[in-house]
């Protein structure tokens, strides 16, 4: 996100969150990837879980990718192991697969088509992704690999499968960020 | 945005596939590297059966380190110490949600290649167990599975680097409970890291190719590290972490992440102190907080340790000069 302020005419300062007190004077939130079962479990420990998902639910605009896209799905399951207990926010109206991809051996980069940022294509990178398996009415596809859904939003949430954060491109970062400018 | 600097090219292990109406590319250092940096800021456990690999979930692990023995008892038992059961490891990938790795013998090939053929996340070439070719390691940019490797000192962490390896984990001794070693090594590599960092932002070129020599790796992997001022890849304190207090410790002093071994299930209070343990790394910036985890473990259950200069043999010195 720093590099997508430097490049871009947006300014703006990137902080990171650790307690419920660092949500109450930023404008969007960016859900990284990492362990879902982790960022959910701790972030339950200190209030900062409650805070996220009443802030979320305000409109505060946030982007999950991976475990972010997890966190924000209001239901998931393990393609191996099946169900299991987990805090999920539950803001954005979607089912997810974790490891839907199997394990790390079967993790990938690839090419994909997202038309809200253009013709040229964006280089996913997948690791142990999860994705979309359902969503609600107010969801909005903007992008599939084959036939699975792996970049959507709803209003002013966006979920991705893949770690736009890991590559150079920082059209995606971008698009976020419009739909925070957009609203002051 | 990842460093991919240090990779080959076209290894053996990166395979394109063609599927309908996309290709995808597996296991390049992309991928491999991505793989790792996702459990930065974590804690990865040493688990040997199905439970322990739960209660570490629940505890909050980013990744299990599926092993037969715990160090401690490695030492205890003696012999020869291999890989572990693959029939344990595939029961552990059935039951969790979190990545599963598992350490292979250094410069054990095949065994490097059952665990990959397994399906486990990341494999660890390990001196915990007895190494089987101390003069060469691993050639992991063979595999798709990507590698993490110990290094007691910056030469070892990019020689590992330059064979494959997408992780380092400083070493510390194995199994003692005692985290004096991990906090050494640790400091070592960074003190050479900043060294690095003098020359190349003076532009000393002459003195960057001289380390490189001196450590026997490239000069672009050298520059790297002058111009991060850190290692390309993420690196995890591991060896002798037994407390709360000795986790955050580690990453207070610049560390990506923690292995806990022995130090959780060789205590007396396994689920607490796992949980506490992941606290402290989170929150290591928050005195408050590093307490209360410390508060929810009692020394008294602590692993008894083992004192590091009575040690039959040390773990950290194997396969290091390779």
């Amino acid at each position: 996100m720093k590099r997508t302020f430097q490049q871009s005419s947006i300014n703006g300062k990137v902080g990171i969150i650790m307690k419920a007190a660092d949500l109450d004077n930023i404008d969007g939130l960016l859900i990284p990837g990492g362990e879902s079962t982790v960022i959910g479990g701790l972030s339950s420990t200190n209030g900062t879980f409650q805070r996220m998902k009443a802030k979320i639910n305000e409109g505060m605009p946030v982007m999950g990718t991976c475990a972010g896209l997890i966190m924000l799905s209001k239901r998931t399951y393990d393609k191996v192991v099946g169900e299991s207990k987990q805090s999920l926010l539950g803001n954005l109206d979607v089912v997810v697969e974790r490891n839907s991809y199997g394990h790390q051996g079967n993790s990938f980069e690839t090419d994909l088509s997202i038309p809200a940022l253009g013709t040229e294509p964006f280089r996913g990178v997948f690791i142990r992704a999860p994705s979309v398996k359902e969503i609600g009415p107010k969801v909005e596809v903007l992008a599939k690999l084959g036939a699975t859904i792996v970049c959507v939003r709803q209003g002013k949430i966006i979920g991705t499968s893949f770690h736009p954060e890991l590559t150079n491109d920082i059209r995606l970062h971008e698009f976020f960020l419009k739909s925070i400018t957009e609203q002051n | 945005m990842i460093s991919l600097v240090g990779s080959i090219s076209n290894p053996v292990g990166t395979k394109a596939e063609t599927k309908d109406d996309y290709e995808l590319l597996k296991g390049s250092t992309l991928v491999k590297r991505g793989f790792a940096h996702m459990q930065k800021h974590g804690v990865i456990m040493d688990v040997t059966n199905v439970e322990q690999a739960q209660i570490a979930e629940e505890g909050g692990a980013v990744s299990v380190m599926v092993l037969d023995k715990l160090p401690y008892d490695v030492r205890k038992a003696g012999g020869v110490a291999r890989t572990a059961s693959l029939k344990v490891i595939e029961s552990i990938l059935d039951h969790v949600t979190i990545p599963v790795m598992a350490k292979c013998r250094i410069g054990h090939t095949y065994e490097a290649r059952v665990l990959q053929d397994t399906g486990v996340d990341m494999v660890d070439e390990s001196e915990v167990l007895t190494p089987a070719d101390e003069s060469r390691h691993v050639w992991k940019w063979d595999f798709t599975t990507p590698f993490v490797n110990g290094a007691k000192n910056l030469g070892e962490a990019l020689r590992r680097i330059e064979e494959g390896a997408s992780m380092i984990r400083t070493k510390g001794e194995p199994g003692t409970g005692n985290v004096a070693e991990a906090i050494k090594h640790f400091k070592i590599l960074d003190n050479e890291i900043s060294a690095i960092k003098v020359h190349f932002q003076s532009g000393n070129d002459q003195e960057l190719i001289k380390i490189a020599r001196g450590l026997r790796v490239s000069y672009d992997l050298v520059l790297e590290v002058g111009r991060l001022g850190r290692l390309p890849v993420v690196n995890f304190a591991a060896g002798g972490i037994a407390t709360p207090a000795d986790a955050a410790n580690m990453i207070s002093i610049g560390c990506d992440g923690i292995f806990v071994g022995s130090g959780i299930y060789k205590a007396e209070d396994p689920i607490q102190r796992a949980r506490a343990i992941v606290l402290a790394t989170t929150f290591y910036d928050d005195a408050k907080v590093v307490s209360e985890a410390q508060k929810m473990v009692d020394e008294k259950k602590s692993m008894l340790g083992l004192d590091i200069s009575t040690l039959e043999y040390r773990m950290q010195d194997r396969g290091g000069d390779a």
